[in-house]
C-alpha cells in the first residue's frame, strides 16, 4: 500500500499535466495588476491596462500563446528568474542595475518623467523632507541618493496614502501614474518641484537565457511602432499622450 | 445583474449592490474559504507530522531519535518566516530540477545559469501550459506544505511533552497487570496524555488561524491581498471609482478572525473539559475503587 502510494506520487510529478493541443509556444506574461494605467485588475477581475493591450497584441504578432500572471512587484524580478513567468510587463524602466540580473527587449514606453506629488498648498521644500517610494523602483533610490528620508511601500496605492495622511511629506513615481489621480482627487494633490527623469523607457524584462524569446518581441515591438499602432495605445491609455516612434 | 452594465449611471443602494458583486469581490469572499481550507486540511496533517516526531524522539532506536530532535529543533529554532520563504521555493526548484533531470537527460546546460533557474519546458512544474488555476492550486499546496512542516514541528514538540507528563506509575501499574508495550500505548499512554496536550493544542492552532495570512507573502491570493487590493483607492479608469477604503476591508478581515478564534476557543473549551472530565472520572474509579 505505501509503495502504491509513493508511485502514485511520483507519476503525479511526473508526468504534471496534459499537453495542450496548439504548438504554438506558450508564454505566461507576468505583471503587477496595481499600476493603473499600465497594468490593473478591472472590476471583472481581469487584468487590464496599456500593457495588457500592447502585450497581447504583440504576442499575437509574434505567433505566441500568452497567458497573463499577477505578481507583487517585490519579488517580480526573482520570481521571473526561478522561471514562474516568462517575461515582466509591468512598467519597468530599463537600468542598468536591473540590466544585470534580467534582459530587457527595447522599449514600448519612452522614457517617462518622474514627478513629486504633495497635499494642496504644500511648499516646494516638501521634497527634502519625508518622501515615499515604491520599493525596488527607480524613484526608491533616486530619493535614497537626495537630502530627503525616503520611506518604502509594497503598492504604488501605499504612497499615495502615505500622503494623504500625512506620513510622508510627498510622493515620487512616474508622472504618468500620477497625473490621473492628481486629477481626480479635486485640488487636494498637487504636483510640487520639478520633474526629474530617472530612467530610461520602459521594457520587456526577460531572463537572461531566453534569447530566442527576447528576439520574437523585439520584431513585434519594431513593427508596431513602424505601422504607428503603438503611438496609437499609448494616446488611448495615456490622456492623448504623444510619442513618436 | 443586468443593471450593472453601466455602472457610471448607478447611484445609492443599486450602486452598492454592484461594486458588492462584481467579480473581485467575488474572489474576496471566497479568500475567506482559501484560509479555512488551509486551516482544516493542515491540521490533521500536523497532527501527523507532530506524532511522527514526538514518537521519533522518543525512540530507543538512535537515528530515528536524531532525526526527530534535528526536525523539531531545527524547525523551532528558524523564524517562521524564512521557513516559510525557504520550503515552497526550494521545493518547487527541487520538484524541477529532478524532473529535468529525468525527462530532459540529453540537456546538458548546467541548471543554475547565473541568475537564472533553468529547466527544460517539458521539466516546469506545471507545465507552462497548464491552465493558471492548476498553477494557483500548485502555489497553495506548497504553502500548505510549509505550514505543515512549521507547525508540525511545534506540534511534535507538544507531543513529546504531553508523553513525557503522564505520571510513570500510571504506566508500571499498566505493565504490572501484564499489558504489553503496545497495550500500555494504546490503552493509558495516549488516552492520558491528551489532557496534558490538549493546552498547548489549542494554543497552537490559535497560532494557525493567525499564521494564514502569510499565505500573502507566498503569492496566494488569500483575504489580505483582497483586502488590499480592493480597498486600494480608484480612479475612473475602474467601474467602480472610490477612496482609500481600507479601513473598511481591513475591519471586516479583523470580525472574520475574531469569530473564528473565538468559536475556537469555545471549542477547545468544551474539549478540555470532556478530556479533563473522563480523566477525573477515571481517577476517581480507581481510588473508591481501592477503599472499597
Amino acid at each position: 500500500m505505501r509503495r502504491l502510494i509513493i508511485a502514485a506520487f511520483a507519476s503525479a510529478i511526473m508526468t504534471g499535466s496534459v499537453f495542450a493541443a496548439s504548438d504554438m509556444q506558450k508564454v505566461r506574461m507576468g505583471t503587477e495588476g496595481a499600476y493603473a494605467p499600465y497594468n490593473f485588475i478591472n472590476d471583472k477581475g481581469e487584468i487590464d491596462g496599456f500593457e495588457r493591450e500592447v502585450g497581447d497584441k504583440l504576442c499575437e504578432l509574434a505567433k505566441l500563446d500568452c497567458t497573463w500572471v499577477k505578481n507583487d512587484w517585490d519579488s517580480i524580478i526573482p520570481n521571473l528568474v526561478s522561471g514562474n513567468y516568462d517575461t515582466i510587463m509591468a512598467g519597468m524602466s530599463i537600468t542598468a542595475e536591473r540590466d544585470k540580473v534580467i534582459d530587457f527587449t527595447q522599449e514600448y514606453f519612452p522614457p517617462d518623467p518622474s514627478a513629486y506629488v504633495a497635499l494642496k498648498g504644500a511648499a516646494d521644500k516638501v521634497i527634502s523632507g519625508v518622501v515615499a517610494a515604491q520599493k525596488a523602483t527607480i524613484q526608491a533610490s533616486h530619493v535614497a541618493s537626495t537630502k530627503a528620508t525616503v520611506v518604502e511601500f509594497a503598492t504604488p496605492d501605499e504612497t499615495l496614502a502615505a500622503v494623504r495622511s500625512g506620513e510622508a511629506d510627498a510622493v515620487l513615481a512616474d508622472k504618468s501614474y500620477l497625473e490621473p489621480i492628481v486629477k481626480e482627487s479635486n485640488g487636494a494633490l498637487i504636483f510640487v518641484g520639478e520633474d526629474i527623469v530617472i530612467g530610461g523607457g520602459i521594457g520587456i524584462g526577460l531572463r537572461e537565457s531566453d534569447g530566442e524569446l527576447k528576439a520574437k518581441l523585439d520584431v513585434a515591438i519594431a513593427s508596431m511602432k513602424k505601422d504607428g499602432s503603438l503611438s496609437k495605445l499609448i494616446a488611448k491609455w495615456f490622456d492623448g499622450k504623444m510619442v513618436k516612434y | 445583474m443586468q443593471m450593472c452594465v453601466d455602472p457610471d449611471g448607478l447611484a445609492g443602494l443599486s450602486w452598492w449592490l454592484c461594486y458588492l458583486t462584481t467579480n473581485t469581490h467575488y474572489s474576496f469572499y471566497l479568500s475567506f474559504g482559501t484560509i479555512l481550507i488551509l486551516i482544516f486540511l493542515c491540521a490533521p496533517v500536523v497532527m501527523v507530522l507532530g506524532f511522527a516526531g514526538a514518537l521519533s524522539r522518543r525512540s530507543r532506536f538512535l537515528p530515528l531519535r536524531t532525526v526527530g530532535l534535528i526536525y523539531t529543533s531545527m524547525v523551532r529554532g528558524v523564524p517562521d518566516i524564512v521557513f516559510f520563504m525557504f520550503v515552497p521555493i526550494a521545493m518547487d526548484q527541487a520538484i524541477e530540477a529532478i524532473r529535468h533531470k529525468v525527462k530532459c537527460p540529453e540537456v546538458t546546460a548546467p541548471i543554475f545559469q547565473g541568475n537564472d533557474f533553468v529547466v527544460c519546458t517539458a521539466a516546469k512544474m506545471p507545465l507552462s501550459a497548464t491552465d493558471q488555476w492548476v498553477h494557483e492550486i500548485y502555489g497553495f499546496f506548497l504553502a500548505l506544505v510549509a505550514f505543515a512542516i512549521v507547525f508540525g514541528a511545534f506540534a511534535a514538540n507538544t507531543l513529546h511533552g504531553a508523553l513525557a507528563a503522564v505520571p510513570k506509575n500510571q504506566l508500571e501499574t499498566a505493565r504490572a497487570y501484564g499489558m504489553s508495550e503496545k497495550q500500555v500505548f494504546w490503552r493509558i499512554h495516549l488516552p492520558q496524555m491528551w489532557r496534558y496536550a490538549l493546552p498547548g493544542l489549542s494554543n497552537l492552532w490559535m497560532i494557525l488561524i493567525k499564521a494564514t495570512p502569510l499565505l500573502f507573502l507566498l503569492g496566494v491570493e488569500d483575504a489580505v491581498y483582497w483586502a488590499g487590493a480592493l480597498g486600494a483607492s480608484k480612479t475612473q479608469i475602474y467601474d467602480f471609482p472610490h477612496g482609500d477604503w481600507r479601513i473598511w476591508y481591513f475591519s471586516a478581515l479583523l470580525i472574520f478572525y475574531l469569530l473564528l478564534t473565538s468559536v475556537s476557543e469555545r471549542f477547545f473549551k468544551w474539549l478540555t473539559l470532556k478530556v479533563t472530565r473522563e480523566h477525573n472520572l477515571n481517577t476517581d474509579d480507581l481510588s473508591s475503587g481501592v477503599t472499597a
